[in-house]
């Protein structure tokens, strides 16, 4: 790693309306360096990232590479400049070949043969093994993420910028990437990592530049600062695990016993081993990163996909193979991730939506079939009031909700259906302070009710506060359930991460 | 049933014929689906550029202008198609059904008055030698010069979809248009493009129906070759060669009808004619039951509407 | 620059007003092709949409024939409605339509020359099934294999007109009919006929039960959870999902309906206005029903306001023929103009045009 400047950031500053995403961010990227960008979800690095990428514009700042302006006005010219960018879900085409999905990325390509024989020669190089002629489609995740690279590659950038890498990566993957990055920066390229698994910031990255609440929190040396110390910077204050009155009972409300699960679909992720009990008041958090098995884990829990009988347990009861209303009939509730387009329909109004999950256990629907629109809007006015939904009445289409708004409907929707077994997916992804607060406070008063609860979710603070237990999901495998109090926020991180001493893997 | 008073070089040749209008509405039609978008229309289409084709030629005198007047008709009634489902983004589904009863319509309309005329035709063709060969010269060599277009349309086709970096382009819009989208490729407007092709070539496959095949004008005279061209897309799995097999294997089913019925064979004629809709049928379950296959060939955004959300 | 940017929720404003433009606007341009074809635009307009109905030369006879021709169009159309707002696309509702007909004609001389009351209604039972089986093949194949409903059930429109084809020159010739092809006519068959209920109107069974199944059909939409998860698989697939439904059932019941409908339109019609079965008898109101549920934005007393209006179109273009020498067909012009106009207008529906001014920096 030289000293010679790359990339400046000087004092680049971004608002949207509602919110500051970028607040006078300076660092500097050094040639050859990879450079790590850290922060939670919303402390700004997308933003930030799409500003040297040339999707976005700056609202005050500059940026100089090579000691020269650079402010691109669209991807292309980041890229002429010398500026590529592997995102985190990719443009692929699947029913097209690794040379064609090559070529398709490229400004100006050479012919299918040659570009072929290029590709090969660079995938030895640079140790990214990958056939010219396979199907895209045909690819696993790793290898899809290796013909991103190799696209860039092809043009010979000077920054490669790399948004959370590994998140689609088995191990060995991991390690595959880690030796291609470093011959690059052997090289001379500068790589800007997007991260927030410290275990691999550690391990690979020599400079990491912190981002919290859209500013630059400090800047350090990933590999000599503490990762404790690190976490924090992240996060923002002493962590403070806070005393939780303990409401578990003996009483097993849920038992998973061995669910393993092979998706007919390859973008979905393969289910393996998965046993866990959760006990009647318990609230047990599973976390992870989005994409390592937990959508299709909600979907097994909640009915909308089948397993064997006596995989699931409800109270001893095996529901295993049994739909989605009966589970609902019996208590088992959920809210997906997805707010609009799975737990609710956006061009429905509130009232409508009321009826899509609670119909069952809110008997909204008479034996002949006729819908009680009646009793119906009763409960959405209910959980309107009692969840402090800001809404001029319940006949508003759910899509026109804001976020926090509608997450707050969607989840006031189950509890007030008075749930024995609760699990939620993601209860406050992208919701404001004011409303991710007050459904915190829910879910624990669902719990304290006696109601069991499991929350998926990729918040290490939530999951520190609210939670009981611990489980880390990655890969489709799901790590021991270890007791949260006392947990530190490096054991979760590295939990989430796939490594540490709470995992055993089926190697 | 006596094989030997069946003349296999005038059931070949009669075959070729059958094919091309159909032929050659196929291929537009599978370029048109392979950028994504699936136009029910064609049959409207074909019938407008028979009309226009048929009195382009008569107008004119000229057979071959009035290919071109086909050709320009196809092409600008699939414009409507194109700016209300791709700049109006309306249902592909519906403005396609609309299309098909617009052009019928229209066609009735502006062909009124034109029925019962002759128009003028197509030297055939003579390649010194070739077409003098037996059995080869007579069968495949000697047709009008439509009939070597449209395999030459299909041969083009499968060269530019398959060798040149526009047809990838083109296929990737169909793949993911999201993606495409993402890596700056204008999508609106190579679907765009995509659907006046289609146009133009169901436009000249109408022509050759109301040029040569009949060769007359009459309201109608489609009668369904649109839905047949469509059903061959699938059939062929979007793939140009095998639309070809498409194309001879629907034209044909009714040729060897029309002979089985001069030979005094009567196994209902009807079920026989009901032979290419039920295989169509079979070929449409054998390619969706294959998940594998039907995946890697049926663009994966076909029917789907794109907006770019900023 | 014009952006276009998705509503937070449809406008109701917009939908409503659409189909009234729509209609506006195709009198306005087909006007305009009737100029350029040397006819007089408002004389050719006249005749077409407003002669039927108030012209006392041609009223009496066109408006009953209004009623005819919408009672199978509003009946079609209400079971086709069910299945677009799920997503499911049966464009097949001809064949199902002719097999139909085919089978209650058959079942009614199958008893001929008995009569009975329960003649009748034991055809109509036929017919509906006769249509929903026929719907049914798309049906199975859609939830077994995944196959396009699309392509399906319109290869088997084109098999149900060969069997139509083979039955009027075969099976249910009429053996008194001196050799034509065609079915004995029914209408001169009391137990299996369906008559003008009132006289001049035009009224018979079919329009009544168009009526009925109208105001049916409406409350199941709005009232019963069946036409709630309807709404719901058209919106998303996911959703429904979530909510309990199964698509596999939602496939079924909406093509099976249609079937059932466009059968039983069949069945009316040939027991009644048509008469026989025959090669031509069927004239393509299994495809016009598509417009019309359009037209009537899937709501079922829209759709009976659509009904109406295709066939004033109907009528006016046959009363157009008669008096402009206009083709048979032409008026299919004017009928996809009207769903052009209606499409294109829909965009304001859902999305809000926004006027950018490119910022320059």
């Amino acid at each position: 790693m030289s000293n010679i400047s790359l990339l400046e950031i000087d004092g680049i500053s971004k608002s949207y309306p509602g919110v500051i995403a970028n607040e006078n961010v300076k660092f500097t990227i050094k040639t050859g360096e990879i450079h790590a960008l850290l922060g939670e979800n919303g402390a700004g690095k997308s933003t930030l990232v799409k500003t040297i990428y040339g999707l976005v514009k700056p609202d005050k700042g500059l940026m100089k590479l090579n000691g020269n302006l650079y402010s691109p006005n669209e991807p292309r010219d980041a890229r002429s400049c010398g500026v590529a960018m592997v995102f985190q879900h990719f443009s692929l085409f699947n029913a097209l070949t690794v040379a064609e999905n090559i070529a398709l990325g490229m400004e100006s390509s050479p012919r299918i043969d040659r570009l072929s024989s290029k590709i090969e020669t660079i995938s030895i190089e640079y140790g990214l093994p990958i056939n010219p002629e396979k199907m895209v489609g045909s690819l696993s995740a790793g290898e899809q993420q290796r013909v991103e690279i190799i696209r860039c590659l092809l043009q010979n950038p000077k920054l490669l910028i790399m948004d959370e890498p590994t998140s689609v990566l088995t191990p060995n993957e991991i390690k595959t990437l880690f030796s291609t990055l470093k011959k690059l920066k052997r090289e001379g390229t500068s790589i800007l990592y997007i991260s927030h698994k410290l275990e691999d910031i550690r391990s690979i990255c020599d400079t990491a530049t912190i981002l919290r609440g859209g500013k630059n929190v400090g800047t350090c040396d990933p590999k000599k600062e503490n990762v404790r110390n690190i976490a924090e910077m992240m996060i923002g204050e002493t962590i403070k695990i806070p005393k939780k009155k303990s409401t578990i009972s003996k009483l097993i409300a849920l038992e998973v016993d061995c669910l393993n699960w092979v998706p007919r679909d390859s973008s979905q992720k393969q289910l393996k081993n998965i046993s866990f009990k959760l006990l009647k008041g318990e609230i047990l958090g599973i976390g992870g990163v989005a994409g390592n098995g937990q959508d299709e884990l909600t979907e097994i829990l909640s009915g909308e996909v089948l397993s064997n009988k006596n995989t699931i347990r409800l109270f001893d009861n095996p529901i295993g193979d049994i739909g989605i209303n009966k589970r609902r009939l019996l208590g088992l509730l959920t809210a997906p991730e997805e707010r609009l387009g799975h737990a609710a329909i956006p061009d429905m109004d509130l009232i409508e939506n009321t009826n899509l999950t609670a119909h069952t256990r809110e008997k909204l629907v008479k034996k002949s079939g006729i819908i009680d629109w009646r009793k119906t809007q009763e409960f959405a006015k209910n959980i309107i009031k009692e969840f402090d939904v800001r809404t001029p009445n319940a006949k508003v289409a759910a899509g026109s909700l804001s976020g926090g708004n509608l997450q707050k409907f969607v989840i006031g929707r189950e509890v007030l259906q008075k749930p024995v077994v609760f699990i939620v997916n993601q209860p406050t992804w992208g919701v404001d302070a004011a409303a991710a607060s007050s459904i915190r406070q829910a879910i624990l008063d669902l719990a304290s009710t006696g109601s069991a609860v499991i929350i998926i979710s990729q918040d290490l603070d939530e999951l520190l506060e609210l939670t009981d237990n611990f489980m880390a999901i990655n890969s489709g495998e799901m790590s021991q359930k270890i007791n949260t109090q006392g947990l530190t926020v490096d054991e979760i991180g590295l939990m989430i991460g796939g490594t540490g001493t709470y995992w055993k893997r089926h190697d | 049933m006596d094989f030997f008073t069946l003349n296999p070089v005038a059931l070949l040749a009669s075959l070729m014929i059958a094919a091309t209008p159909i032929m050659l509405a196929a291929i537009g039609e599978l370029v048109v689906e392979k950028s994504g978008v699936l136009n029910l229309g064609v049959e409207g289409m074909m019938i407008v550029g028979a009309v226009c084709g048929f009195i382009t030629a008569v107008e004119t005198g000229s057979a071959w202008f009035g290919l071109l007047g086909a050709a320009l008709g196809g092409i600008l009634i699939s414009s409507i198609f194109a700016f209300l489902t791709q700049v109006l983004l309306a249902n592909q589904v519906a403005s396609g059904l609309a299309l098909t009863l617009f052009g019928l319509g229209v066609s009735a309309m502006i062909g009124n008055g034109y029925t019962g005329i002759k128009p003028p035709g197509f030297n055939t063709v003579n390649i010194p030698l070739l077409s003098d060969l037996p059995f080869i010269g007579p069968a495949i060599l000697s047709h009008d010069p439509i009939v070597y277009i449209g395999i030459l349309l299909v041969i083009l086709v499968w060269y530019f979809l398959n060798k040149t970096k526009n047809g990838l382009v083109l296929r990737a819009v169909g793949e993911n248009h999201d993606a495409a989208h993402a890596l700056g490729y204008k999508v609106i407007w190579i679907r765009f493009s995509a659907i006046l092709f289609g146009g133009m070539c169901a436009g000249l496959g109408g022509a050759y129906l109301s040029l040569v095949r009949v060769p007359q004008w009459t309201e109608g005279m489609t009668a369904g070759a649109g839905w047949i061209a469509l059903a061959i897309v699938v059939f062929a799995s979007w793939k140009p060669y095998r639309l070809i097999l498409g194309a001879y294997l629907f034209g044909g089913v009714s040729i060897i009808q029309l002979n089985l019925q001069a030979l005094g064979v009567e196994i209902g004629i009807a079920y026989l004619s009901m032979a290419p809709y039920l295989v169509t049928i079979i070929v449409l379950v054998m390619i969706s039951s294959n998940h594998l296959r039907s995946s890697a060939n049926a663009p994966g955004s076909l029917g789907r509407i794109f907006h770019a959300s900023q | 620059m014009i952006r276009l940017e998705k509503r937070l929720q449809p406008s109701k404003k917009w939908t409503s007003i659409t189909p009234f433009l729509a209609v506006l606007a195709t009198m306005f341009v087909g006007g305009i092709m009737f100029w350029a074809l040397g006819q007089d635009p408002i004389e050719a307009i006249r005749i077409i949409f407003w002669d039927p109905l108030f012209n006392p030369q041609f009223a009496s006879y066109a408006r009953p024939q209004i009623l005819v021709k919408a009672g199978p169009l509003v009946l079609i159309a209400l079971g086709l409605s069910l299945g677009f707002r799920a997503n499911i696309w049966n464009i097949g509702a001809e064949g199902q339509y002719i097999i139909g007909a085919i089978c209650g004609a058959g079942v009614g001389l199958a008893f001929y020359p008995s009569e009975g009351w329960f003649i009748f209604p034991l055809m109509v039972i036929a017919g509906a099934l006769g249509g929903f089986l026929w719907a049914m093949i798309p049906a199975i194949l859609k939830i077994k294999f995944n196959t396009n409903e699309i392509l399906v059930s319109l290869m088997l429109v084109y098999v149900a007109e060969k069997i139509l084809i083979s039955v009027s020159l075969g099976l249910m010739r009429n053996p008194e009919g001196g050799g034509f092809p065609g079915s004995r006519n029914l209408q001169y068959y009391k137990a299996a006929s369906n008559p003008e209920l009132i006289s001049g109107t035009g009224m018979h069974w079919g329009v009544l039960v168009a009526i009925a199944l109208t105001c049916l059909t409406y409350i199941m939409l709005t009232k019963h959870t069946l036409g709630f998860q309807i709404k719901i698989s058209g919106q998303s697939n996911k959703a429904a999902r979530f909510s309990g439904t199964n698509p596999s059932i939602i496939t079924a019941i909406c093509l099976g309906v249609s079937g059932a409908l466009a059968g039983l339109a069949g069945l009316f019609e040939v027991s009644g206005p048509s008469g026989q079965i025959s090669i031509d008898f069927n004239v393509g109101y299994g495809f016009t029903a598509i417009i019309v549920a359009f037209l009537g934005r899937l709501n079922p007393f829209g759709i009976l306001l659509a009904g109406l209006l295709m066939a004033l179109t109907y009528i006016g273009g046959e009363l157009a023929q008669f008096m402009l020498g206009l083709p048979a067909a032409a008026i299919q012009a004017f009928q996809g103009m009207l769903l052009f106009f209606l499409l294109a207008g829909d965009i304001l529906t859902n999305y809000q045009p926004k006027f950018t001014y490119k910022k320059r920096l």
